[in-house]
């Protein structure tokens, strides 16, 4: 399956990859593979087999409605870039 | 079906206006919807972040049995189908306040089908919006922009807390129509205890697509207003919008679908700032998640517990109860004051009952900016208060000043009413000196009832009323006033 220019850096920036200038000529070809790879998986005839929608098990165990802290705020913002008061310190994102 | 058609009159012809609402309304739980984190509102900033809500590796989501009960609880309140089965799937995109990379949501197959809601048009006739799905999502963040000029702060409370949007069919053909449905929706999860609907906190908010098309026509391309946090703004946003469709659409453009914000303070909406990708959020079935399945024993266990809904409710108020159409509309559009309606109700005739709550009650919470939970008067002071007028203790008059004390210093109204001698002279010998004494002094009106002037005696009642201090009942003193002259 062919992968073009567009797709890569639409696909790149949709995940927030940056790419160099002519890495995207590059990655069509890889890209492209893994499609065939995994084109692989429509040959099979599906027609009379439902949809999985989980693998471990067939149905979701729930919890109980329960309020529950088992860790401190500090531990939440322990991996944050940065903090101010409590809050998590980003870069300026403005819709 | 009436129908309630907004015109608008462009320069070209007259064009109709297309709306559907998704609402996202914040489901009542003590935890998150995939975590153990509390809820409450208002909470210092990261407090209730869990490992899960921060979504650091490792986390797996495990589903809150109240907050599935609570979507089939709306569901079944708005008469739709409950999905047995149901599954989730991921959204993806990126932002600070989504720690996931992706929220949780049911695009594919949601926990609710469709349902329906009655609203009331202005005419008083009832129409039927559609509702098109009910699905269970995890909220995001909040991104607070104005704390710093180059920094966003991110505050995780909210994130993980379950969601149902609901999501309406184009059903809407006017502002007035949207309103009405909002209103009714939020006055269900009220009575549902399923959402408590307060906009203002964010616990219920509306995404609004309007259109606008030639009568005959199909639907229009549409635009949505997104996050509109009360039923007049989305009122105002939707005859904003329309205006402007037709605007642009008469002069010759056509309209491009884009997401929109509304800005209150200028009653305009606005587009936002969008990437042509912006709205390709790769969805697929969420890994994590095997599927959610409930059983019709679990769903007729909760239809067990459904309490009267505002339909049934007013229905009975109107139909059992005696009270006039509007009456009912008003005491049902909220739980509490239909609630506070039905205790004052068990100690006085029920029509009374509505007079005093709609009028002196409302109007005095009104102006005093209460709710009727910070009503200084019970429903139980103001129950006895209306019985002492239906067995003619009091008059109407005398229970506004009884009703002013119980406003003012609390107290029960028969004490009251005791203490401070207001209680109706129901005794004949004492009326009935006062108007033997009227009578003597009044001659000239004593004549003009004699020659067929009968309508003076409203004169000689207000004279009774006034040398009684209001005290006399006003039944007791016409009937002794007409036998009294008539025998002269």
């Amino acid at each position: 399956m062919s992968v073009t220019v567009d797709t890569v850096c639409k696909v790149a920036r949709l995940a927030r990859i940056h790419i160099q200038e002519g890495e995207a000529e590059r990655l069509t070809g890889e890209l492209g593979q893994i499609m065939d790879w995994i084109d692989v998986l429509g040959r099979c005839d599906t027609s009379n087999v439902e949809p999985l929608a989980g693998i471990t098990v067939d149905e979701m165990p729930m919890r109980r409605d329960e309020a529950l802290m088992n860790n401190s705020r500090d531990d939440i913002l322990a991996n944050a870039p940065a903090q101010d008061e409590g809050y998590f310190v980003v870069p300026k994102v403005v819709e | 079906m009436s129908q309630e058609t907004t015109i608008i009159e462009g320069d070209t012809g007259i064009f109709e206006i297309v709306v559907g609402l998704e609402v996202h309304a914040q489901v009542l739980s003590q935890a998150k919807l995939f975590s153990s984190a509390p809820t409450a509102f208002g909470a210092a900033p990261n407090s209730q972040v869990t490992l899960v809500d921060a979504a650091l590796p490792g986390m797996l989501p495990v589903i809150n049995e109240v907050c599935v009960a609570q979507a089939v609880r709306t569901g079944l309140g708005i008469n739709a189908e409950i999905n047995l089965w149901s599954r989730f799937d991921r959204k993806n995109y990126f932002y600070p306040d989504l720690p996931q990379g992706y929220q949780i949501s049911q695009l594919y197959h949601p926990i609710v089908g469709e349902g329906s809601v009655e609203i009331e048009l202005e005419d008083g006739s009832s129409k039927t919006i559609r509702v098109e799905r009910i699905h269970l999502e995890q909220d995001a963040g909040k991104s607070i922009h104005d704390l710093d000029p180059r920094s966003s702060h991110v505050d995780l409370n909210r994130s993980g807390i379950a969601l149902m949007e609901i999501v309406s069919f184009p059903d809407m053909r006017s502002p007035h129509e949207a309103g009405a449905y909002l209103s009714k929706l939020r006055s269900i999860l009220r009575y549902l205890g399923t959402c408590d609907g307060n906009m203002d906190q964010g616990s219920m908010r509306a995404d609004v697509n309007v259109s606008v098309r030639r009568p005959g026509e199909g639907l229009g391309t549409r635009c949505e207003i997104k996050n509109v946090n009360s039923v007049r703004f989305v009122q105002q946003a939707i005859a904003h919008e329309a205006r402007r469709q037709v605007e642009i659409i008469e002069s010759g453009g056509s309209i491009k679908q884009e997401t929109r914000l509304f800005d209150p303070d200028t009653g305009e909406t606005r587009a936002m700032r969008s990437k042509e990708d912006a709205h390709d959020y790769r969805y697929f079935p969420d890994p994590d998640l095997p599927p959610l399945v409930v059983t019709q024993e679990q769903v007729d266990a909760i239809r067990a517990t459904m309490p009267e809904l505002p339909d049934q409710k007013k229905k009975r108020f109107v139909e059992e109860l005696g009270l006039t159409d509007y009456d009912a509309s008003v005491l049902c559009a909220d739980r509490a004051n239909a609630s506070f309606f039905e205790e004052v109700a068990k100690f006085a005739p029920a029509k009374l009952a509505a007079n005093w709550i709609t009028g002196d009650l409302f109007g005095a919470l009104n102006k005093a900016e209460l709710s009727i939970a910070e009503s200084p008067i019970s429903a139980t002071q103001l129950g006895q208060m209306i019985g002492l007028i239906d067995d003619g203790k009091i008059s109407g008059k005398i229970a506004k000043q009884v009703f002013e004390i119980m406003w003012q210093e609390g107290g029960v109204p028969a004490d009251i009413v005791e203490e401070r001698g207001l209680a109706q002279v129901s005794d004949t010998g004492a009326i009935e000196a006062v108007i033997d004494q009227l009578i003597a002094t009044s001659p000239e009106n004593v004549a003009a009832y004699k020659s067929g002037k009968t309508k003076i005696i409203g004169w000689f009642v207000g004279q009774v009323m006034k040398e009684t201090g209001g005290k006399a009942n006003p039944g007791i003193v016409n009937q002794l006033l007409k036998a009294k002259l008539d025998q002269l």
